[in-house]
């Protein structure tokens, strides 16, 4: 590996290599998800790949000083590719007890550790059940320790301005970002932009803020020739050239669903209800309204499925989302869509279940519940996200088969991809191919027939209002070509039969081998968020010589044509899954391969060491 | 839906009715309510292929099979669900629903809430028949206290919901009451249609097998001027050919039935019914059958705007000024040209 960091202090060997993860970890109330947010694109704007974790409580103040109220952003940032949020962190920035307590185990060994002492106060200690002052007591001897009293020197940077002394205390997160820019040789100047836009109406408080920044820049200038504290140069990624942006999950798939929707030339509905984590989704949409697109906060899960149904009837292209729970919900209307051959996009921004379970953690358990989740023989197709960039591909892959096949289709996402951030090289949109709906609009030869079908075994799509084209639809079984009610035993084996030959004639590409050999030894094989650390970890062992490959699969249902061929051409095949083991056993039901399962269930993503161990375990 | 303005008669009757076999029990209200809606229908203008039946589940939910327009029989008790997002996806469309008490006020209640409380334009007809007929025969949230059924072999012993009390707490600017075989139903539908926004039409309905008759003390031909009261906005309210009407009891604040001698109403303080005031309206949903006479026709009609014109209205002055550039878009916010040399602003 080459070490791209350069130690300006010094020459010394540094103890970190071409990628550094940094932790920022404080109370819910201390900004640390904003302080990330911006150290995040400090990075970006450093040229260095990066990927974010950020982990967060449910609460949404936890009482302050509490364990659980303690509230993280992780960056991993490099010089060469990342896909990760990074294994441990080789910084941990602690700004209470309680941070510090629920971090640092997962820090390096040697890794730094810098601490607000001013918050190690006997209360602070005492809410994080410490019995004594982790700081002064030596148990954090394998790592190093830099205690500063952030808090007190915030405040001394921010007394000209006059704010009171909880006003001056927000500014600490400020004041920990100008030390973290510093330590990584960061252009402080968009941030001073940034926060002079933010607190243009209160411009005392962005003086204040930047004053704070300032103070914590100039502490590590100062402060540099003494103690562990030294400032490291991370070289620019050798990345693609073009135009980069930083985008989240949930605005890709917002993105995406705008662009899908422009591609199929049609009018966008988008029927919602708040929750953890698939809120955001909604929340983007809700600006883009010169995009031709109408969103609508609904009472309940259900009715917002049931308006974006009866949106798509109309002839808009309905799109609804929710995360595991609302999804159950929105089960019986799935049915009605898929009954009545309706174009329909589903967003499943999964976490932790079952039933409420983990709303701000991350999981992939809901793969049944999209695949098979539904009463009756209920087929539908099903797409799988693997990162923030890669959720605006899959949501115009989305509507494309919606609409295409007139059909629902569920696009699954999880907690991770939608709160995480990435670089992302901003696509030029001409490159997509347009898939324009057409609506039937007149009588065709033959006769009317709303159930009759096109080679894609796709039905006509009519929009009420059209003349000489009534007719009726609904949840009882079709008539054949007619679409008349009809129970009869024959029909009903007919249809079905044609429901299910229209989802499995979806076309789709075949899947390809993200790394390795097509054939060899060990496949390991992924689908989702799961993609960084799998990647990271068969690279690793590739690169040590083994003979492994990474296969990760974008469509869940129907899958692709070839993947059963390609399974068996491996002797192993494992599957890293954050469940406990449902792709796997959708492929060992599919194609008979011994798929084994490597399964967490923990509400935090895979550590890439994990995956590595597996792999050796497999290899033998 | 549309102002009550002269409206030519481009359809008869027979163009609203479908090629489809009806299949109802033989005798059910349904019928009746069916021919009064094909009845209605070349009265309100509007041409077939812009009305839209939609449903949710239970006998009442078959209606658009039957009815010669689009139709969408949906799932149980969110056909409002339905027809919120089709109106917003084209306002034009003429939108009836037709739901019952079990659909519209047990498992949709809250739908039936949402959509009244938004004030989406469309006609909401719950056919009551205080009964769930499609499974034979279970008490419904309307049953009376005491009803016997399949599920309550000792009666129910829990309380009916009032369907117009329901509505107009809900927040509705428009509820009306009528009767399956009632000559007036057409009017009263005609009434709702004119309405824009959520207009409430209960409709009681004979479920002729598992709950017969239960509505005859006030339906049946004989006795009906002594039991109904037909509600006309700016007619005294009276009934018993003009030999009783109902008073406001001033000390107790609640209505009364008063004699009428002569005809003097005045002198008996009959209320002259106007369709927009709400307190009294409150008062006409609340008022119990033996007591009064059961109140029909429009019990309350005070339209305000509309949920999809609102809708619409702001998304188009939100898109006023500012032009779909979805590449613009993806290229909004902080960012950053890689460069072969490196990253810049």
């Amino acid at each position: 590996m080459a070490t791209a960091v350069e130690d300006l202090a010094d020459k010394r060997q540094s103890p970190l290599s071409d990628a550094v993860v940094v932790r920022f970890a404080g109370d819910s109330g201390d900004g640390m998800q904003l302080t990330g947010g911006q150290f995040t694109l400090s990075t970006a704007l450093a040229g260095n790949d990066l990927a974010t974790f950020p982990d967060f409580p449910a609460e949404i103040r936890a009482p302050q000083g509490t364990l659980f109220g303690v509230s993280a952003f992780q960056i991993n940032f490099g010089s060469s590719e990342i896909t990760t949020a990074g294994d441990a962190p080789d910084v941990l920035v602690a700004m209470n007890p309680a941070a510090l307590k629920t971090n640092v185990p997962s820090l390096k060994p040697g890794g730094l550790i810098i601490a607000d002492s001013g918050e190690f106060n006997d209360r602070n200690l005492a809410k994080a059940k410490c019995e004594s002052n982790p700081l002064e007591d030596g148990s954090l001897a394998k790592w190093q320790l830099l205690k500063l009293n952030i808090s007190q020197l915030t405040m001394d940077a921010v007394k000209p301005f006059g704010l009171g002394n909880k006003e001056a205390l927000r500014c600490k997160n400020m004041w920990t970002l100008g030390l973290a820019l510093w330590m990584f040789d960061r252009d402080r100047a968009p941030l001073i932009e940034w926060l002079k836009a933010k607190f243009a109406k209160a411009p005392e408080l962005a003086e204040a803020n930047i004053a704070a920044l300032n103070a914590g820049h100039a502490y590590g200038e100062t402060a540099e020739l003494a103690g562990p504290l030294k400032q490291h140069h991370v070289a620019p990624a050798p990345v693609a050239p073009g135009l980069y942006r930083t985008l989240t999950g949930a605005e890709g798939i917002a993105l995406g669903l705008v662009a899908g929707a422009q591609l199929a030339k049609l009018p966008m509905f988008f029927g919602g209800y708040p929750i953890t984590p698939a809120s955001a989704i909604l929340h983007h949409l809700s600006r883009l309204k010169e995009y031709d697109v109408t969103t609508f906060q609904a009472e309940d899960e259900i009715a917002a499925i049931c308006a974006a149904i009866g949106a798509s009837y109309g002839g808009s292209l309905g799109v609804t989302s929710s995360s595991g729970p609302g999804i159950a919900l929105k089960g019986e209307a799935m049915g009605l869509a898929i009954m009545t051959e309706l174009p329909l996009v589903i967003v499943n921004s999964q976490r932790g279940g079952p039933s409420t379970g983990l709303p701000t953690k991350t999981e992939q358990s809901d793969l049944y519940q999209a695949v098979y989740g539904r009463n009756g023989d209920a087929p539908m197709p099903v797409i799988a996200a693997r990162s923030p960039g890669d959720a605006f591909e899959c949501a115009i892959e989305a509507c494309r088969i919606a609409t295409q096949y007139m059909t629902p289709v569920m696009l699954l996402t999880d907690g991770y991809i939608a709160n995480a951030a990435e670089p992302w090289a901003v696509p030029d949109l001409t490159a997509y191919e347009a898939f324009p709906v057409e609506f039937l609009t007149e009588v065709p030869e033959g006769g009317f027939k709303p159930y009759s079908r096109d080679e894609k075994l796709a039905r006509p799509w009519v929009k009420p209002g059209t003349p000489g084209l009534l007719h009726r639809i609904g949840g009882i079984e079709k008539e054949v070509d007619t679409g008349h009610l009809n129970y009869n035993p024959e029909n009903h084996q007919a249809m079905t039969n044609l429901r299910k030959a229209k989802v499995d004639g979806i076309r789709i590409p075949d899947q390809i081998v993200e790394l390795g050999a097509e054939g060899g030894n060990l496949a390991v094989v992924g689908w989702g968020s799961t993609f960084g650390p799998i990647h990271q970890a068969v690279r690793r062992k590739r690169a040590e010589g083994h003979d492994v490959s990474h296969i990760h699969i974008r469509h869940i249902w129907p899958l692709p044509g070839n993947l059963g061929e390609l399974l068996r051409s491996y002797d192993k095949v494992i599957v890293p899954e954050m469940n406990t083991g449902q792709l796997k056993t959708v492929l060992r039901d599919q194609y008979l391969v011994d798929a084994k399962p490597l399964n967490k269930v923990s509400g935090q993503p895979f550590r890439i060491a994990e995956i590595e161990a597996a792999i050796e375990e497999a290899l033998g | 839906m549309n102002e009550m303005t002269t409206i030519a008669k481009t359809t008869t009757l027979k163009d609203w009715e479908s090629d489809q076999e009806v299949r109802w029990c033989p005798g059910c209200g349904d019928y009746a309510i069916l021919k009064a809606v094909q009845r209605t229908m070349p009265e309100t203008g509007t041409p077939p292929e812009k009305t839209v039946f939609i449903s949710g589940i239970g006998c009442s939910s078959r209606f658009p099979y039957y009815m010669e327009t689009y139709g969408f029989h949906t799932i149980h008790g969110r056909a409002p669900a339905f027809a919120t997002g089709l109106k917003l996806a084209n306002p034009e469309l003429d939108i009836w629903i037709v739901t019952g008490d079990g659909d519209g006020l047990s498992i949709g209640g809250n739908h039936t809430m949402h959509l009244i409380r938004r004030n989406l334009d469309c006609q909401i007809m719950l056919f009551n028949n205080e009964i769930y007929g499609l499974t034979k025969g279970q008490y419904s949230p309307t049953s009376r206290v005491g009803t016997n059924s399949p599920s309550t072999p000792y009666g129910s012993v829990d309380r009916p919901a009032q369907p117009c009390a329901f509505a107009l707490g809900s927040g509705a600017r428009f509820v009306a009451r009528g009767f399956d075989v009632s000559k007036e139903l057409p009017n009263v539908l005609k009434a709702a249609h004119a309405h824009k926004g959520a207009a409430f039409v209960e409709i009681f309905q004979n479920c002729i097998v598992y709950n017969k008759d239960v509505f005859q003390d006030f339906a049946a031909p004989k006795g009906a001027e002594d039991r109904q009261l037909w509600l006309v906005n700016g007619e005294p309210m009276l009934f018993a050919k003009g030999t009783k009407g109902i008073a406001l009891d001033n000390e107790a604040l609640t209505l009364k039935v008063v004699d009428v001698v002569d005809g003097d109403w005045k002198a008996a303080g009959v209320i002259v019914h106007d369709v927009t005031n709400r307190s009294v309206a409150h008062m006409l949903v609340e008022m119990r059958f033996g007591e009064f006479p059961m109140a029909l026709g429009v019990l309350y009609d005070d339209p305000r705007p509309t949920f999809e014109a609102d809708v619409v209205r702001q998304n188009q002055a939100a898109r006023e000024g500012k032009t779909a550039d979805l590449q613009g878009l993806l290229k909004k916010g902080q960012t950053w040209t890689v460069k072969e040399g490196g990253p810049e602003l």
